[in-house]
This record gives structure tokens, C-alpha cells and sequence, in this order.
């Protein structure tokens, strides 16, 4: 039994292990003495939770896309932040208006309905059309190849919406309903934040009933199981995909427009970061699957508001906050070399990964 | 796999609407406007109305194509309505500019000056038919081009595109011919009689071929008459095929005089051609020794780093804390440095590498995306402010000394990157055909038939990553030195983009390519000031359309052709089999 261990582990496992097993001691270690100084009370602790679900259930309705498009097509849709981007950053100049009118403090129901349709229609049509002009020839390429264009749609959409609607900053009107705040013990709760959770559950519920119960959901299911039979069962291929990335941007367009209710300012490179950090959801849940992207979600978005201040204030690094990004993507880095299946991820094996 | 016949009006509208939707879209993100005042044909023509007419002029000549063979008159007919089509979207775009100016909040760049410049100069109710006309013509001109015969329609467009060329580079062109005026008054005196000549050529250029902004229309006119008939000679006379033999001094001494030419124009260039144009070369030699490096990760082995400019920012910034006086930890000259700052990228490249060895594509491009991303925010951190210094950086970097020289100007930088890039490039080139190299090609074309052939996939990945993180560090320690400074935010994503992108648009694994892609993305935009805003617009539209047309790149490299070819290959040779009984049976 040993010699055999000793014959499979090679130097490169003893140094990635080494790596991860210290940064495991850091995190560890951080923890204990940020605890030990009591410098955060628990209600803090509880702010931050509570801060870091709502953006979880943003990052769950992203990381939607990108687990749909890999569980169909196994690739990657680098510009699907770009398809975030593009709804709320459309839908800022509705919004604008109804607050200009005085609609949205009228109505705030109806037009915050209306803006978030308008959103989740620009996302979706911008998905359908990516697939359409960029990925569709490209499905029998080799790998790399779908993989770059997925990078230069990117770059076009961020800079043609750059160009269409200016490089500044557009601020986002929310409604007076939402603008306050209440204490429930000693946590206080912004109305936001509250909408924001219950509006990401309630899409995520039906986003997985779409996916589980529909005729649709089970033709995309098949599909991604294998194209070429499910062709043969009658199932549209063509128009199967084209659903999904449908879905994909339906969800996007909705989770920009809950995040710009968190962080109510959108411009053309909103989109980059909570990409990246949607797709680190999606693959800490187990790519290519629903409910893994969701708890997958959770758990960066609880890591981002909390992990700075728990892991590193303790060890005296001053204004840990800034280390929220780089801690989301060391997260990435270490569940790809640990874990490439993620959480809940047994049904792809590593010859996908 | 069934193609429905499709009547050839409908093609032609449809290519009529998307030419027109590009159109608009070239209009809207503010191209059209901001190039409004370039004229290529002074009074005529500005490189704004190319911009919203070249659209109309490709989609008719693909629609005219596509519904090909037809008489001529319906050729004529479909290109005329394709552009109308056109038109007709442009057209409304300009009447609702003109009619609701409210679309300006949402719409930036929907000024008046863009319809100014959709309807040229004539007001609304005379310029949309002028629009709608215009448009028919140049849909009419798409179908006329395509009836030439092919001797004569190369020609025609080949003097189109570089009288197009020659009018847009106007002040570039002035800009080298006056710096020689003035530097004339300064010349000794045995070269004094150059002085006039120049002062003749200078005259001769502002007065008879530019005007204050473009070409003069007779100029162009001649100018286009001369190349097009240049061209339409050349091609003409029948090719001399010269069958290259073996060991034949003559082709060898050619070779030898032809290398040397080159590089004789190389050492000349920045002299020639002035300050400015040395800073513009600077940069493409920045990018052409990292296209290097990166050409040998991803082009050679297959390894898609997206977190390049990691290794960039490691070379430039251990430079900067080994030189700098100010954190003035060790204060050593450049040439000391310089190893510890290549050490320094290597182990990161191994430490990189070393994780994600396992990992295939799209994994690793995420991944590597992480890593350049955590590097940033590294230097970027209060946390390492006392030796990286923050969001400031480190100012006052140690500039390289030869002798009692510092290369400080552009053109000595130039003569340093040129340096540079020959030992680069001559690395990556004996690498290429060597036992790592092949063994670089084998892992990217099957990682598992390669390991199976016993290649040792651990060094070998592990070296490309080394070998490219070496190239860019080398880089990022010229260009800390070039500025005296490092700032966390020119180390961002875009850098790894702008190199990924040219030797994608160069071609993977090919060396010359790195050189082409270079020329064309990080020359281009520096040589037009207007561009400079477009510049990643235009770069994700070329990524994506050159992926789906020609993926092999401009310069490309005759294995990786094969290899994206060999799908299509496979495709048509079975689709032949299964057809080849069929197409006996019909005789």
C-alpha cells in the first residue's frame, strides 16, 4: 500500500499540495486570531452574511449561463459577462426616464417590472445573436478556436457598448420604497438586499423547473447528453441551443438588474468581475449542473463579503477589503487544481475537465 | 445538412438589412463622427463616410455573389437594391437623429454632427435621397465590380485600397517629409544640396498631391489611374517560375543579400523615419518580444495563458525594486538586474505552470486569467505597498548603460528592442524545429497519443510556460526602464489581450506572423489618433471574424493549417463517399 503511494505521488503533486496546504495554514490561522481579537462584533459578522447571500443569489443567476451553455456545449462563454453587462446597462435609460417622470416612485412595482423585462430581453437577445453569428459555424472546431471568438465577442460588446451608450458612469435610480433600511435584533437589513434574495430565489426556482419539468428543459438535457442521438429522437439541435443560451441571457438580464440594486452604478465594464466570479461559482458547484452553480454561488458570494475580514485581519494585512477579488480567483484556481469536478460535479469526468 | 433554395431577392435583402444594421452600428458607437474630418479625397470624401459606405459596398458585393450566376442586369439589380435597403436603414437612423434629438441620452454618440455627416453637408430634406441614392450607386458599383473580369478587378480595387490608403496617411506621410526640411538646415556641408530638393519634394507634396487634409481629387484620380494600370500590366505578363535548386550559390548569395537588406532597412528605420515613428516602433517591439513568448505557449504548445501580463509585470517590477533608488533596497544598474529579473519570471512561469499541468484548454485559460488577476491586485494591494508601492508604483528605474551611453531615447530603445527581439526570435526559431518544440507540437495536437510516445508532459509544459514567462519578463524589464516607472494599472487584462490577439491574427505558431500581427494591431491604432478609441472594438471584430474565416492567421504556419483544416477535410471526404454512388447513378 505504501510503496504504491509513494510510486503515484510525483514532485508536482508534493508542490501543489505544499501550495494549497500552506494557504489552508493562512486561512486557518487568519481565522483564529481575527476571532481571538473580537475586533468585528457579531453583528457585523451577521452584515456581512447577509450582504454576501444577496450576492450570492446575483452570481447563482449568472453563473446559470455559463453552467447551461458548458453543460450543452462544453465550452466556456467567455462574453456571456457581457451578456450581463448589456441588460442593465440598457435598462439604466428606462429607469432613468420613470424617475425623471416620477413613475418609478409611482409605480415602483409595475416599472421595476418593466425595467428588469427590458433587461432580461437586450441579455437574451444578445445571447441568441452570439450564438447565432459567432458560435454556430464554429461547432466542429477544435476547442481553442470557439474558445477565442467567445474572448474577441467579449472585447467587441464591452467596447460597441462602450461606444453606443459612453464610457461614464451611469447611477441607477431605485425607487424610495427600497431605500431604506430595518433593524431586525441588532442586524440592520437594506430593503435591497432583501428584494435581491427573494428575486434571485424566486428565478433560480424557476430557471430549475424550466431545466427539471418542461419539454424544453428535457431537450436540453438530452442534448447535452449527446447531440447526435437526441437529433435522432427529433429534438431540434439548432433550436435547443439557441433555448438555452435564451435562458442563459433571460437569467443574466435579470441578475444585472438585481445588481445594480446592490450596487446601484453600471457602465460598460460591469461586467468582467462578477463574471469571473459567476463562473468560479459555476465550477466550485460542478459545472454543467443547475443546482451546483446555485449552492456553488452561495458560497463565493458568503467568501467575497466575509473571507477578506475573517482571513485577514488577523494576520495585520491592512484593508483587507481589497483582497476580496484576489481571493475569488485564488478560490478558482485551487477548486481547478483540487477539485475540477466541484461540489456536486461526480457526473463529469475528468476527461471533460 | 439540407440547403434550401433561396429566391435571390431575399438574399439580397437580407444581405441589404445586415449591411445596413452594421451600418448603423458603425455610426452609433461614434466611428463615423470621429473620423468625420479625415478627408482621403480632400473636398470629396472622408474616411467617416468610408466608414458607413464600405458596409453597403461589401454586403451588396456578397449578396451579388451569393445569388450569382445571374444576367448581368439582375446582378446590376440586386447589388442596386441591396444598397437601397441599406440606405433605407441609414436613412431612417438620420431621420430619427433629426426628428427626436431625445435619442441622444441613451445613444452618445447620435449627434448632429453625425447626421451632418449621413447626409452630407446638404440638410435633411435634400441629404436622405442623397443618402438613398448614393447608397443605390455604391450597391450598383458592387454588382459592376463583380461583372469584371477577375485581371481587371483586381486591379480596380487594388488601386482603390491604396490610393485609399496613401489619402488617409496624409499627415504621416508630411509629418517625415517636413522633419526632413528641417533637418536639411542643419546638414554639413558637403550634403547642402540636398537641401532645395527636399524643399522641392515638401513643395510638391503639400501643393500638387494633399490638400490640407487628404488627397486633392485630380492627385487621386492619377494616382489611382497609375496603380491600377501598374497593377493591371503586372499582372499580365506571365509569372516566371524559378524552381529553387539545391545548393546553387546564386540563390544563396541572393538569400544572403536580401537578409541583408532587410537589415539594413531595420537599422536605418527609426532614422529615417523620426521620433515619433521610433516611439510607435518602441511599442511594436514591445509587443513583438511578448507575441514571442506567448506564440511559444500558446502557438507551440497549445496552452491558451489568458494571465500573461503576469509574467510581464513580475520582469518589469523586480526591475523596479532592484534598481530603483527610492525603495532603495539594492540599487543595482540594469544589466545587474536584469538576470534576477528573468529568474524571477522563469519561477513564476514554472510556479504557474507546475498547478495547472493537468488542466486543457478553457480550464486553463480561466485559471491563468486568475493568476494574472491576482498578480495586479498583488501590486496593486496597501498590503505590499512598502516594496511594490501601491497604486503609485515605483518611479525612478534604473535606464540600461552602454559604456558611458544611456539608452534613453526612443531610437537607442529601438536599437535596444531590436537587439532583443533578434535573440528572441532567433531562440524561438531554433526552438521551434528542436526536440522540446516538436515535442510542444505533439502535446498540442494529442496531449494522451504524446504521453503515450514518451514525451514527458511535465517538463515539456513546464518549459513552455518558463520559456514564455523569460520572453515577457525580458519585456516588462525594457519597458520599466523605457518609462523609469511601473504602475500596477498598466498591467492589466488588456495587455494579455493585445498580445493574444496578434499572434492569433498573425497565426498561431508562426513566427513571421508574431511580426505581421504586431505591424498590423499595435502600429495601426497608434498611427491614427481617432482609432485609438476603437481599438479593442475593432480588435474583438477581427478576433471573431477571423476565427471564422480564416483561422490559421494572416502569416500562417503550414502544420497548424493543417490541422484546422483537417476537420473540414474529413467532412468533405466523407460527404464525397456518401455522394460518390449517388452522383453514379444520376449519369
Amino acid at each position: 500500500m505504501l510503496r504504491n503511494w509513494r510510486q503515484r505521488i510525483t514532485l508536482t503533486d508534493i508542490v501543489v499540495w505544499g501550495i494549497g496546504v500552506s494557504i489552508g495554514i493562512v486561512i486557518v490561522v487568519g481565522t483564529i486570531t481575527t476571532l481571538i481579537s473580537e475586533k468585528y462584533s457579531a453583528a457585523t459578522w451577521l452584515d456581512l452574511t447577509v450582504k454576501g447571500l444577496a450576492l450570492g443569489g446575483v452570481y447563482a443567476l449568472i453563473a446559470m449561463g455559463y453552467t447551461l451553455v458548458y453543460g450543452i456545449l462544453r465550452m466556456i462563454n467567455f462574453a456571456h459577462s457581457e451578456v450581463f453587462m448589456s441588460g442593465p446597462f440598457t435598462a439604466v435609460f428606462l429607469a432613468n426616464a420613470f424617475s425623471r417622470s416620477g413613475f418609478l416612485d409611482r409605480q415602483p412595482v409595475i416599472s421595476m417590472v418593466l425595467v428588469t423585462l427590458l433587461s432580461m430581453a437586450v441579455s437574451m437577445t444578445i445571447a441568441v445573436l452570439l450564438e447565432r453569428i459567432a458560435y454556430r459555424p464554429l461547432r466542429t472546431a477544435p476547442r481553442l478556436v470557439p474558445l477565442i471568438t467567445a474572448i474577441g465577442a467579449s472585447f467587441f460588446l464591452q467596447y460597441t457598448f462602450r461606444g453606443l451608450y459612453g464610457s461614464g458612469f451611469e447611477a441607477y435610480p431605485i425607487p424610495k420604497v427600497l431605500q431604506g433600511s430595518f433593524v431586525i435584533g441588532s442586524i440592520r437589513i437594506f430593503s435591497t438586499q432583501i428584494v435581491v434574495i427573494l428575486g434571485a430565489i424566486a428565478m433560480m426556482v424557476t430557471l430549475y423547473a424550466i431545466v427539471q419539468w418542461t419539454k424544453i428543459g428535457k431537450s436540453m438535457r438530452a442534448v447535452s447528453e449527446d447531440k447526435e442521438v437526441a437529433a435522432l429522437m427529433g429534438i431540434d439541435v439548432d433550436r435547443t441551443i439557441a433555448l438555452t443560451f435564451a435562458l442563459g441571457g433571460i437569467s443574466a438580464g435579470a441578475a444585472g438588474i438585481l445588481y445594480a440594486l446592490l450596487f446601484p452604478v453600471v457602465n460598460f465594464f460591469m461586467g468582467f468581475i462578477p463574471g469571473l466570479k459567476a463562473f468560479t461559482a459555476a465550477v466550485l458547484g460542478g459545472i454543467g449542473n443547475v443546482a451546483g452553480a446555485f449552492l456553488g454561488a452561495i458560497v463565493i458570494g458568503l467568501i467575497e463579503s466575509v473571507g477578506p475580514n475573517l482571513f485577514f485581519d488577523g494576520l495585520g494585512i491592512p484593508t483587507p477589503a481589497q483582497m476580496k477579488d484576489a481571493i475569488a480567483f485564488a478560490i478558482l484556481v485551487f477548486i481547478l487544481i483540487f477539485r475540477p469536478t466541484g461540489i456536486l460535479g461526480e457526473r463529469l469526468a475528468e476527461a471533460k475537465a | 445538412m439540407q440547403t434550401k433554395k433561396i429566391s435571390p431577392w431575399i438574399l439580397t435583402l437580407r444581405s441589404g438589412l445586415v449591411g445596413g444594421a452594421v451600418a448603423i452600428l458603425i455610426s452609433l458607437v461614434g466611428m463615423v463622427a470621429a473620423f468625420s474630418e479625415r478627408f482621403i479625397v480632400s473636398g470629396w470624401f472622408t474616411m467617416g463616410q468610408v466608414l458607413f459606405l464600405a458596409p453597403i459596398l461589401l454586403f451588396s458585393y456578397t449578396a451579388v455573389r451569393r445569388i450569382a450566376p445571374q444576367p448581368s442586369w439582375i446582378t446590376l439589380l440586386g447589388g442596386a437594391l441591396t444598397g437601397l435597403v441599406s440606405g433605407a436603414l441609414l436613412a431612417v437612423l438620420a431621420f430619427l437623429i433629426h426628428a427626436a434629438p431625445g435619442i441622444r441620452d441613451m445613444f452618445d454618440k447620435a449627434s448632429f454632427q453625425l447626421l451632418e455627416v449621413l447626409t452630407f453637408d446638404l440638410g435633411v430634406p435634400n441629404g436622405l435621397p442623397g443618402l438613398l441614392l448614393i447608397s443605390i450607386v455604391i450597391g450598383c458599383l458592387a454588382g459592376g465590380e463583380y461583372l469584371l473580369p477577375e485581371r481587371l478587378r483586381r486591379a480596380f480595387i487594388t488601386g482603390l485600397v491604396i490610393v485609399f490608403l496613401i489619402g488617409l496617411l496624409r499627415d504621416l506621410i508630411m509629418t517625415v517629409v517636413n522633419q526632413w526640411v528641417d533637418k536639411a538646415k542643419s546638414f554639413p556641408d558637403w550634403a547642402t544640396w540636398s537641401a532645395p530638393i527636399l524643399t522641392f519634394i515638401q513643395n510638391f507634396f503639400r501643393r500638387q498631391i494633399f490638400a490640407a487634409s487628404g488627397l486633392k481629387p485630380l492627385s487621386a484620380i492619377v494616382l489611382f489611374a497609375l496603380i491600377s494600370g501598374l497593377n493591371y500590366w503586372r499582372s499580365g505578363k506571365p509569372k516566371q517560375v524559378r524552381k529553387p535548386v539545391a545548393g546553387d550559390p546564386r540563390a544563396r548569395t541572393r538569400l544572403i543579400l536580401r537578409l541583408s537588406g532587410w537589415g539594413l532597412v531595420l537599422l536605418l528605420l527609426p532614422l529615417v523615419l523620426g521620433i515619433f515613428f521610433a516611439e510607435i516602433l518602441d511599442n511594436v517591439g514591445l509587443y513583438i518580444m511578448m507575441g514571442l513568448g506567448l506564440n511559444i505557449v500558446v502557438g507551440f504548445a497549445g496552452l491558451l495563458d489568458l494571465g500573461y501580463v503576469a509574467f510581464y509585470a513580475i520582469g518589469a517590477y523586480t526591475m523596479g525594486v532592484l534598481t530603483s533608488p527610492e525603495l532603495g533596497f539594492f540599487n543595482l544598474t540594469y544589466w545587474e538586474a536584469l538576470p534576477f529579473a528573468l529568474g524571477a519570471s522563469f519561477l513564476a512561469g514554472v510556479l504557474l505552470g507546475l498547478p495547472v499541468l493537468k488542466m486543457r484548454g478553457d480550464y486553463l485559460a480561466i485559471v491563468t486569467l486568475g493568476f494574472g488577476e491576482i498578480v495586479r491586485l498583488l501590486a496593486l494591494s496597501d498590503w505590499l505597498r512598502p516594496w511594490l508601492g501601491g497604486t503609485q508604483g515605483i518611479q525612478r528605474i534604473a535606464q540600461p548603460q552602454l559604456g558611458g551611453l544611456v539608452l534613453n531615447t526612443q531610437v537607442e530603445l529601438y536599437y535596444l528592442f531590436l537587439v532583443g527581439i533578434a535573440i528572441v526570435a532567433f531562440v524561438a526559431w531554433r526552438l521551434k524545429d528542436s526536440r522540446l518544440g516538436r515535442s510542444w507540437m505533439a502535446l498540442r495536437e494529442d496531449e494522451d497519443v504524446a504521453r503515450a510516445m514518451g514525451i514527458n508532459h511535465v517538463t515539456t509544459k513546464l518549459l513552455a510556460f518558463a520559456t514564455g514567462a523569460i520572453f515577457s519578463g525580458l519585456a516588462g524589464t525594457i519597458f520599466a526602464a523605457k518609462l523609469q516607472s511601473v504602475y500596477p494599472h498598466s498591467m492589466n487584462f488588456l495587455v494579455s489581450i493585445n498580445v493574444l490577439s496578434l499572434i492569433i491574427i498573425g497565426g498561431m505558431g508562426s513566427i513571421p506572423g508574431v511580426f505581421v500581427g504586431a505591424l498590423a494591431l499595435i502600429a495601426a491604432p497608434d498611427l491614427l489618433r481617432e482609432f485609438a478609441e476603437y481599438r479593442y472594438l475593432v480588435y474583438g471584430a477581427v478576433l471573431v471574424a477571423m476565427m471564422l474565416t480564416r483561422p490559421e492567421g494572416l502569416w500562417p504556419e503550414e502544420r497548424r493549417k493543417l490541422e484546422l483544416h483537417e476537420v473540414e477535410e474529413v467532412i468533405e471526404e466523407t460527404a464525397e463517399e456518401k455522394f460518390a454512388p449517388l452522383a453514379g447513378t444520376t449519369d
